[in-house]
């Protein structure tokens, strides 16, 4: 089932949209039933988590509704198409899943992920998400932050950079099979990367959870992280194992295209990835574009790990 | 191929490249077009335009291979109908996309080197489709009508660059079009040679 445009707009812009278009198009004679065909949501699909809301990291916009940001996903596991995670979502099983925690730490770990649920308190967090295709969602995410769990791990005095991994196996992630020489395929298993400070900071959510409930497949169950001043695909998912390194890690995008994807891929309008302007981004459910904020709207909280540095170079 | 067949053939085509269009009248209608309306509509536009301007390259290298001659009628409805969808397609761009935002568009199209061809490609396109009447042809004359109509090759040259330049580098589609198009304009080379050399064998038998 393809979803609806009306499933993800409140009613208000639905119907402005909705006229607008009828007027350019001048279609107008029809327009009467769109209040109607607005259905009431859907509960969100798995289980509910509890979490207890951090009034301290909210945003006012309206979270996305549930359905825009569970269909319309970039996860290349699953295939190059938004549709395709949620399509093929099943095949992924987050049950029974470990996640290895080593590198240049004192107390390397392999963990159950059930162990990660209970080594911090959940909280919900909304959170604006800006995809470097130059659109956004606000999305309620549940987790805690990393760094309590990089704090269990200890870091060792040489460690400056943390790499996560995606799980690699072809039976859960269907576009892993080999291609015809590589074609359409990312250098698999999926890499990210951040600074020890980057992923140290508050707001750098180890997440479990969105909506209430536990993250469904095609959002990087069982676990992800999620750091909201960077382009979405820096937040890497269904991790199975989170590295501590003296060296700048290398990320699967910048393996892919080195001049459009750099390590920082910070939020910046300011520097424009070579095929689009990063000036205005579309939110989706909303139809005029919106500026894009420097940091994605975090300048006041991460600004600072980046002084005297030149972001345009550091792209 | 009789005029009734003619028209038969006509008709279908008027039929088949209107589904694309029909597709997102409906889509919109009935509120199904993704999350992302407009990105998606630009998309099937800009996929519908290529398929089409590709199908318009198809029908000599179709003649010349196969020696089938009636596909050639088409040639004016397909490239009309390709016209049209690019011309949809870059309508949907400014009025949509950017509502009429001329700055960061008029940035776009100096910096950004695949909406740069991809404007290229449509102005390319328009003394095409203002002359494609048989009353353009005769006042042109032949020969001149159709040196102005090869310029159908570099629009379809950028219109393929534009897709693979736009398009992620991991992605096969843009390639696969291309491919297609340097077979089409590849079978068209092939027999220009093959005629320049018969001629060139004829001229030196003679002296
Ligand atoms: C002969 C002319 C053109 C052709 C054949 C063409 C074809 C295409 C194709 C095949 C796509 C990709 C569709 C897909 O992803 O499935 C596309 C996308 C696009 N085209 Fe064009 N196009 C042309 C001219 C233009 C012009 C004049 C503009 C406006 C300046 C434009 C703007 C775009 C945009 C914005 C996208 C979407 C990019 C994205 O979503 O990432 N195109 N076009």
């Amino acid at each position: 089932m393809r979803l609806r445009y009306s499933d993800v707009t409140p009613s208000t812009l639905y119907l402005s949209r909705r006229e607008l278009m009828a007027g350019a198009l001048a279609l107008a004679a029809v327009g009467g039933d769109a209040a109607s065909t607005t259905a009431a949501a859907p509960a969100p699909a798995g289980a509910a988590l509890p979490a207890t809301p951090n009034p301290a990291y909210r945003v006012d916009d309206a979270p996305t509704k549930f359905e825009a940001a569970s269909t319309y996903n970039n996860f290349y596991e699953f295939g190059v198409n938004k549709e395709d995670p949620s399509r093929l979502g099943h095949t992924l099983k987050p049950r029974p899943w470990h996640v290895q925690v080593d590198g240049l730490v004192a107390r390397p770990k392999t963990f159950d992920v059930e162990e990660i649920l209970k080594l911090a308190p959940l909280e919900e967090r909304i959170y604006l998400l800006r995809c470097v295709e130059a659109w956004s969602m606000v999305i309620p995410w549940i987790g805690y932050p990393l760094s309590a769990l990089l704090k269990q791990a200890q870091p060792r005095p040489g460690a400056k950079y943390v790499e996560f991994t995606t799980l690699k196996d072809p039976e859960q992630f269907p576009a892993q099979k080999p291609t015809f020489f590589g074609l359409g395929s990312l250098d698999w298993p999926y890499t990210e990367g951040l600074r020890l400070d980057e992923a140290m900071h508050p707001l750098t959510l180890l997440t479990v959870g969105m909506y209430g409930h536990v993250l469904p497949n095609q959002n990087g169950a069982p676990l992800r992280v999620v750091i909201p001043w960077k382009y979405g695909f820096k937040s890497a998912k269904s991790l199975v194992r989170i590295r501590l390194t003296d060296t700048e890690p290398k990320t699967a995008w910048n393996k892919a295209a080195p001049q459009e994807y750099g390590f920082y891929s910070n939020v910046n309008p300011n520097v424009d990835h070579p095929r689009w302007s990063q000036g205005t981004e579309r939110r989706i459910g909303e139809f005029r574009r919106r500026k894009t904020l420097m940091f994605n709207g975090y300048a006041d909280q991460v600004a600072s790990l980046y002084t005297g540095m030149d972001l345009k170079k550091n792209y | 191929m009789t005029a009734r067949g003619r028209a038969a053939l006509k008709t279908a085509v008027w039929l088949v490249a209107l589904v694309p269009l029909a597709h997102l009248v409906w889509g919109w209608w009935t509120d199904d077009l993704t999350v992302n309306p407009i990105e998606y509509v630009t998309r099937q536009l800009g996929e519908t335009a290529i398929r089409l301007l590709l199908a318009t390259l198809a029908l000599t290298p179709i003649r010349l291979l196969f020696g089938v001659s009636w596909p050639i009628t088409l040639r004016r409805l397909l490239g009309l109908f390709a016209f049209f969808y690019v011309t949809l397609h870059f309508a949907v761009w400014i009025v949509l996309d950017h509502f009429f935002d001329w700055r960061t568009m008029g940035d776009d199209i100096a910096k950004r080197p695949w909406i740069t061809v991809g404007v290229t490609a449509f102005l390319l396109l328009v003394p095409l489709a203002a002359t494609s009447t048989t009353g353009m042809i005769k006042r042109l004359g032949g020969a001149t009508w159709r040196r102005l109509h090869q310029l159908i090759y570099v629009a379809g040259v950028l219109g393929v660059l534009h897709y693979i330049w736009l398009a992620k580098k991991v992605l096969v589609q843009p390639w696969v079009y291309a491919v297609l198009l340097a077979t089409l304009l590849g079978i068209r080379a092939w027999a220009t040679a093959r005629k320049l050399s018969a001629r060139w064998i004829v001229l030196g038998s003679r002296g």
